[in-house]
């Protein structure tokens, strides 16, 4: 206990000095979820839209004024050309475009059915899909209004859907995101600074001077990961204050049930980043094989993309991925009010890893050393 | 009779096929200053590692003040103090924080200890709020000697303390470790330095991972049995591959302002001088010298190859 405190003091001395490390480790936080938690938003507006109106009637502009007034579409440009047309798309001035046949308003007038054109520019797939969704929305609206004009009747679909947004009533992305971006936060800290900071000793050779002393291996990987559980919570403490300060987050769930699990889920990342620092040699050997981890982590953690629509076999990969629990569980508590018994496997599995890759780690570091 | 105080029992260490320690056996007294000479490669370090626990013989065994170096590291780790060939401090921290952390971390109080280190320490305390990192090479080395003795060890380890240190900062190391000898501490050095082996109690000559020679620097310089000679010229360099073009010569090798020369028999300073000038072509100057320790490892090295 009293080696492991002496080289808790160390750590945090050498942390203090640190021009670079400390000011980051308390401005990272802050900037980047303000950052991200306002500019992450999976909400497709202002779709530029391209017209090719061919038929310049009282319908058509009924049409297109439907689109303009809609707040997803920004018409960039008139043309009678479909060559116009597809040069705004191929330029990207354009997202899609709409065009609209010469007799459009008689063969609607005459009870005929017209097509309705659309190009969309389907490089980004969501956006193409949403863009797409949007237009026939807007064009089945349309075709409801022609249908009463031409009826004379008020017309209702048969099937009437009413959706209530649960947890989340506005559809508001910063808090659908703020505390996953949190988590992130969190594990970068973990992994990248623990795998450097070991290394750090093996690099400058102060592991040489101290593998000689009385200091056994089980005290010097917990002086040295204690600072980083220590940051890890004061980052998350700060993540709350501006999740609820500046995005206005309600939390639904048990704050202490979060603080919880993230005493659980540290000895995770701490452990990797350990276990990365029994690979490297040197700090930069650390950070990439660091970088190789955190970007599967993020990129497979459910964050930015859903766990549910990747192929069956990536979904099996994400079970051995921390971050998607954590972020699973932020999500559960903060903002659906999920009690322990919710998570409880949540809980159980982070515990299961820990214990699994700190073994492992130090399994590793004791070989090595030998 | 002095008490043995390092036994080292037939140590083999190899890394795969490569063999870094090839039977060692040899043994320090208590007090002594033991000197591990060799060129680069040649073991000392490797040696050096096995006997502060650090790293596991292939074959063989060795104690310290009786403590086996595999069986019992955890006690003889309280007794051994190690300075690294590189500088492994934290140069993050100040000169007086890496003092006060090596010094808690076995336990020891920095005023318990500070006569050990008074003379050395005292020339960098008016440093001791200085960040490690920015001390100059021989103010660094000062301050890595004291961290390594202010636990009181028994026995100190000092893997090539002179490479890559200025003339004075040698001298003054050199001094530093006589005046700890004094305190009766055992002290074992490596250095591929041969002229620093005059200084020491015992020197082990090592080569290719094997010691090749063990004694007092005073008897290895009295049993060196060959000719050798002094031999000074105008043109320097033309001398030196005169000199090792002709029959007599054994082996020939600059030695600072003169050339080292030693032959197969001994032959009268005057006559050898003429033959020189003649074959060389140049006015030389030949004296007949007693053989100083570098001359002795050399003959030792060569006979080795």
């Amino acid at each position: 206990m009293r080696s492991i405190l002496i080289i808790l003091r160390k750590e945090f001395l050498q942390i203090i000095r640190n021009k670079t490390v400390l000011p980051m480790l308390f401005i990272m936080p802050f900037i980047q979820l303000i950052l991200l938690g306002f500019a992450a938003d999976f909400e497709v507006k202002n779709l530029n839209l391209h017209v090719i109106d061919n038929d310049q009637s009282t319908y058509s502009r009924g049409l297109i004024s439907k689109f303009s007034g809609s707040p997803y579409f920004n018409i960039v440009n008139f043309s009678f050309r479909d060559e116009d047309g597809m040069q705004d798309l191929k330029k990207g001035d354009a997202d899609l475009i709409i065009e609209i046949p010469t007799d459009f308003e008689k063969k609607l007038v005459n009870r005929e059915s017209s097509p309705v054109h659309l190009n969309i520019d389907a490089v980004n797939g969501v956006k193409a899909g949403l863009a797409n969704a949007y237009s026939n929305m807007i064009i089945r609206d349309f075709n409801l209004e022609l249908l009463q004009k031409a009826t004379g009747k008020v017309l209702v679909s048969p099937i009437g859907i009413s959706s209530v947004n649960w947890f989340n009533p506005s559809m508001n992305y910063s808090t659908f995101m703020v505390p996953g971006i949190l988590v992130l936060l969190m594990t970068m800290v973990g992994i990248f600074l623990t795998a450097m900071i070991v290394v750090r000793e093996k690099e400058i050779g102060t592991i040489e001077q101290l593998n000689v002393t009385p200091i056994k291996k089980h005290q010097f990987i917990i002086g040295k990961l204690l600072p980083f559980l220590i940051i890890a919570i004061i980052e998350l403490t700060i993540g709350l204050i501006v999740a609820k300060l500046i995005f206005h987050i309600e939390f639904q769930g048990s704050l202490l049930l979060v603080y919880a699990f993230a005493l659980v889920y540290m000895p995770v990342v701490l452990g990797i980043g350990l276990f990365i620092s029994t690979f490297s040699d040197t700090q930069q050997q650390a950070m990439f094989i660091s970088w190789f981890f955190i970007v599967i982590f993020i990129l497979m953690s459910g964050l930015f993309t859903p766990i549910e629509s990747m192929p069956d076999w990536a979904q099996k990969i994400t079970w051995f991925n921390p971050i998607k629990y954590f972020i699973e569980f932020m999500r559960m508590v903060l903002l659906k009010g999920s009690t322990f018994k919710d998570v409880t496997p949540h809980f159980v599995i982070m515990a299961i890893y820990g214990v699994v890759i700190n073994a492992l780690a130090v399994w590793n570091y004791k070989k090595v050393s030998a | 009779m002095s008490n043995i105080f390092v036994n080292i029992d037939n140590i083999s260490k190899s890394y795969g096929d490569i063999q870094a320690l090839k039977d060692i056996s040899f043994s320090v007294d208590e007090g002594e200053l033991f000197g591990l000479i060799g060129p680069d490669g040649a073991g000392k370090t490797t040696l050096i590692r096995i006997l502060i626990t650090m790293l596991l013989p292939t074959t063989g065994s060795a104690t310290i003040n009786g403590l086996d170096v595999v069986k019992d590291f955890k006690k003889l780790r309280h007794l051994i103090g190690y300075m690294p060939g590189t500088f492994s401090l934290y140069e993050d921290l100040t000169v007086e924080e890496n003092l006060k952390f090596f010094a808690t971390i076995f336990n020891a109080k920095i005023k318990d200890n500070y006569h050990l280190i008074k003379d050395i320490y005292q020339q960098i305390e008016p440093f001791k709020d200085r960040r490690a990192g920015n001390l100059s090479g021989g103010m660094k080395q000062k301050l890595a000697l004291s961290c390594a003795l202010i636990h009181k060890p028994d026995i100190l380890f000092l893997d090539e303390p002179t490479t890559g240190i200025d003339a004075v900062s040698r001298v003054e190391l050199w001094d530093m470790l006589k005046k700890l000898k004094e305190q009766n501490l055992t002290i074992i050095v490596s250095t591929p330095y041969m002229d620093e082996a005059e200084l020491c109690d015992k020197v082990a000559f090592m080569q290719k991972g094997e010691v090749m020679e063990i004694n007092t620097p005073q008897q290895i310089v009295e049993d060196y049995d060959i000719p050798i000679y002094a031999v000074k010229g105008d043109n320097f360099y033309n001398l030196l591959l005169s000199l090792r073009r002709m029959k007599i010569t054994r082996t020939a090798f600059p030695f600072g302002e003169s050339i080292h020369l030693t032959t197969y028999e001994e032959l009268n300073e005057n006559e050898l001088n003429k033959i020189i000038s003649e074959f060389s072509n140049q006015r030389t100057e030949t004296k007949r010298i007693k053989a100083n320790i570098e001359d002795c490892f050399m003959a030792k090295m060569l006979k080795n190859k």
